[in-house]
């Protein structure tokens, strides 16, 4: 087993008999899941909602290379700076580049999980420049130390009295303050922050091709003042963000708040098309656009997985996922958890290290269900798996099984050769260890139906 | 299932050399295998003019897999599996015979558990439902996790077995407390993973496939 799978079987097994964080989860869960089905009621037709969004992601992927290339083409010709990395590495010395050029001391960061993917808060702590995220949630994640646990809600498996307890034991706010109050308390202490900061680093909800711009969704103003008082704003996406037009929005912007929080269209949804002008009073003075690779043409190299890449990030395939429920985001140890994570991340972090993600699904299918892109989630799992037995990962005894399998089941005189006793016995020798302590083992009939069907000549 | 068939008037063939679908193999990734398999079940299945089983999983497999299992296999002309008519067989009592009244009777209250394969690979929601409500003496709860999945998932059960087992404590603990005494299902995976674990605990709640409850009371 490798290393990554095991420390997957330790931490799974702690959280799905952790009842407390169960409970939690399935309260949070619950309340999205009313959230999203009133608010889909916004589409009247949904499902061709779906396949539309489908359809232009598809088109667009399959030009990946037409799109971005235009998108740069326009974004350029505003002044914009476009700059192309093929992995982390390269994406943060672009950023520690220009942190330098500006003498940038702080840095505010609104959500984004690409930065989660280069790591970028350590990085930048580590060449001394204080990064703060301003996102509620993500800011509660970066006081625990801990990475985000879902992508769209990243703190939602905390209880607000955890999240009051940890503004008292570090940033000494009041004890026992009411969320209404934290929001406030953060309000203040962010405010200096945005004021004081050199560089505004944003996320990417959609690069728009056509306008050369940048589209970002959220709900707390915090990306926009991230790029209103700072002179320099940096926007780091995935080259997959990707869409033909500007009026795709008025498609894509509803479909991720539905499916990302149950709004109708989120608060806060602004397009960036570069720095400010001349004639204009304010706005950053340099805008970067980062265009991160990092593993997403192995995807599109891929003509089965490319699909994965129409993925806008609104978590509803976690949202819906027993699995997620159960072991929660911290479990995956990947950037992105759930069913598009554990579908993406052999292609980004290694199919051999991250194999065990394929496998770690019931294929329920609830995902497949819900996904606004119509991305087959769990038929893109089966897919991995086939893969990594292609790759020969799989062990040498669950080769040998298959083939006993296949054997068996290519001839029913074989079969037949095993009766109930037979059966039951071989089940215990079988499975008594990963069956587990709290299921008993099946007991098979003594005769099986093909018995009982000879026997009764019906 | 056999009984039920008879009583609504079917003549029923078994094909007495028939093994399994392949879906097994195909999901732990050995698609070869599978392969061997689905021609098999072609073979084993051709010359008939409905094939109905017991278990959404299974017609679920066949009718959305097969495509891609036996393509470019050099014969397909022979394997004409896209128009192998299968069933699942509350699908097959509701949409072809069009029966949902069997006259059977069953005294208990249960809740039913859309299985993953029935609900969303073969689309079966109402099919069941219908027939349950003619059972007499059956009061059927409408659980509010009924489309959660049990946590079966065929190797996940044994690979992953503390999350299988976490998902489906769930679902008997919700079925226990919406006070149902059965938990009703198409699929057999579901209810074998389900009953183990209310075994091993001793609850008091009990699982029955579908077709049982149907033919309770048939001779």
């Amino acid at each position: 087993m490798h290393e990554q799978e095991k420390i997957f079987q330790e931490e799974s097994r702690i959280k799905a008999t952790d009842l407390e964080h169960r409970r939690k989860i399935n309260y949070s869960l619950m309340q999205s899941d009313i959230a999203f089905q009133k608010g889909k009621n916004v589409f009247p037709g949904l499902e061709s909602a779906r396949k539309r969004a489908k359809n232009i992601k598809w088109e667009t992927i399959e030009h990946l290379n037409k799109y971005l290339l235009e998108f740069e083409k326009k974004f350029t010709e505003r002044g914009g700076k476009v700059i192309w990395a093929e992995n982390p590495q390269q994406a943060l010395d672009a950023v520690l580049q220009i942190c330098k050029q500006k003498q940038a001391k702080s840095v505010v960061k609104s959500k984004s999980m690409v930065t989660e993917e280069i790591h970028l808060n350590p990085f930048l702590s580590r060449h001394g420049i204080e990064v703060v995220e301003t996102d509620l949630g993500e800011y509660i994640q970066q006081l625990s130390g801990e990475a985000p646990y879902h992508m769209v809600a990243p703190s939602m498996h905390k209880s607000r009295e955890e999240v009051a307890l940890l503004f008292h034991e570090k940033l000494n706010a009041p004890p026992g303050l009411a969320p209404e109050e934290l929001t406030l308390f953060t309000r203040q202490l962010l405010r200096q922050k945005y004021v004081e900061a050199d560089i505004g680093i944003t996320g990417v909800n959609f690069l728009l091709a056509d306008i050369g711009a940048v589209a970002v969704t959220e709900n707390e103003g915090n990306a926009r003042l991230c790029t209103s008082f700072p002179k320099t704003h940096i926007a780091i996406t995935g080259i997959e963000k990707i869409l033909p037009s500007v009026s795709d929005l008025a498609l894509f912007w509803p479909l991720l708040a539905t499916h990302g929080s149950g709004q109708q269209v989120t608060v806060y949804n602004t397009i960036f098309s570069g720095a400010k002008k001349e004639n204009e009073p304010d706005g950053p003075e340099d805008m970067y656009v980062i265009l991160l690779d990092n593993g997403r043409t192995n995807i599109l190299a891929d003509v089965t997985a490319r699909e994965s890449l129409f993925c806008i990030r609104c978590g509803a395939c976690l949202n819906v996922c027993p699995v997620f429920k159960n072991i929660g985001g911290h479990t995956y140890k990947a950037t992105y958890g759930g069913p598009i994570g554990s579908v993406i991340t052999p292609y980004l972090s290694g199919l051999k290290s991250y194999k065990h993600l394929s496998y770690a699904s019931s294929l329920c299918g609830a995902c497949t269900q819900v996904c606004p892109v119509h991305i087959n989630l769990h038929e893109l799992l089966l897919y991995n798996r086939n893969k990594s037995v292609k790759a020969h990962f799989g062990s040498r005894s669950e080769k040998l099984g298959w083939l006993l399998w296949k054997k068996a089941c290519l001839s029913r005189a074989m079969m037949n050769m095993t009766n109930g006793r037979i059966k039951n016995f071989m089940i215990k020798l079988l499975f008594r260890k990963s069956w587990g302590d709290n299921r008993s083992l099946p007991d098979f009939a003594p005769k099986t139906f093909n018995e009982l069907w000879k026997a009764t000549g019906q | 299932m056999i009984k039920v068939l008879k009583k609504a008037g079917c003549t029923v063939h078994y094909n007495a050399e028939q093994t399994c679908c392949g879906q097994p193999a195909y999901n732990a990734g050995y698609w070869d295998e599978c392969r061997s398999v689905a021609e098999k079940f072609v073979r084993d299945f051709s010359e008939n003019e409905y094939i109905v089983a017991p278990s959404g999983s299974c017609i679920g497999f066949v009718r959305n897999y097969y495509g891609k299992v036996l393509e470019n296999n050099g014969h397909e002309k022979e394997m004409h599996h896209q128009q192998l008519p299968v069933y699942e067989f509350t699908e097959f009592l509701t949409t072809v015979l069009n029966v949902e009244d069997l006259g059977a009777e069953f005294k208990a209250s249960a809740v039913y558990h859309d299985a993953c394969g029935a609900l969303r690979e073969c689309g079966i929601k109402d099919a069941p439902r219908k027939l349950l409500r003619h059972v007499k003496g059956l009061q059927l709860i409408e659980a509010p996790d009924c489309e959660v999945c049990c946590g079966f998932g065929g190797t996940f059960a044994v690979k992953f077995e503390p999350i299988s087992i976490g998902m489906g404590e769930q679902k008997v603990l919700n079925a226990i407390e919406m006070g149902a005494e059965y938990i009703i299902s198409t699929d057999l995976s579901c209810l074998l993973h389900l009953d183990g674990y209310i075994r091993k605990h001793k609850l008091a709640l009990k699982t029955i496939h579908i077709a049982d409850v149907l033919s309770a009371t048939l001779a």
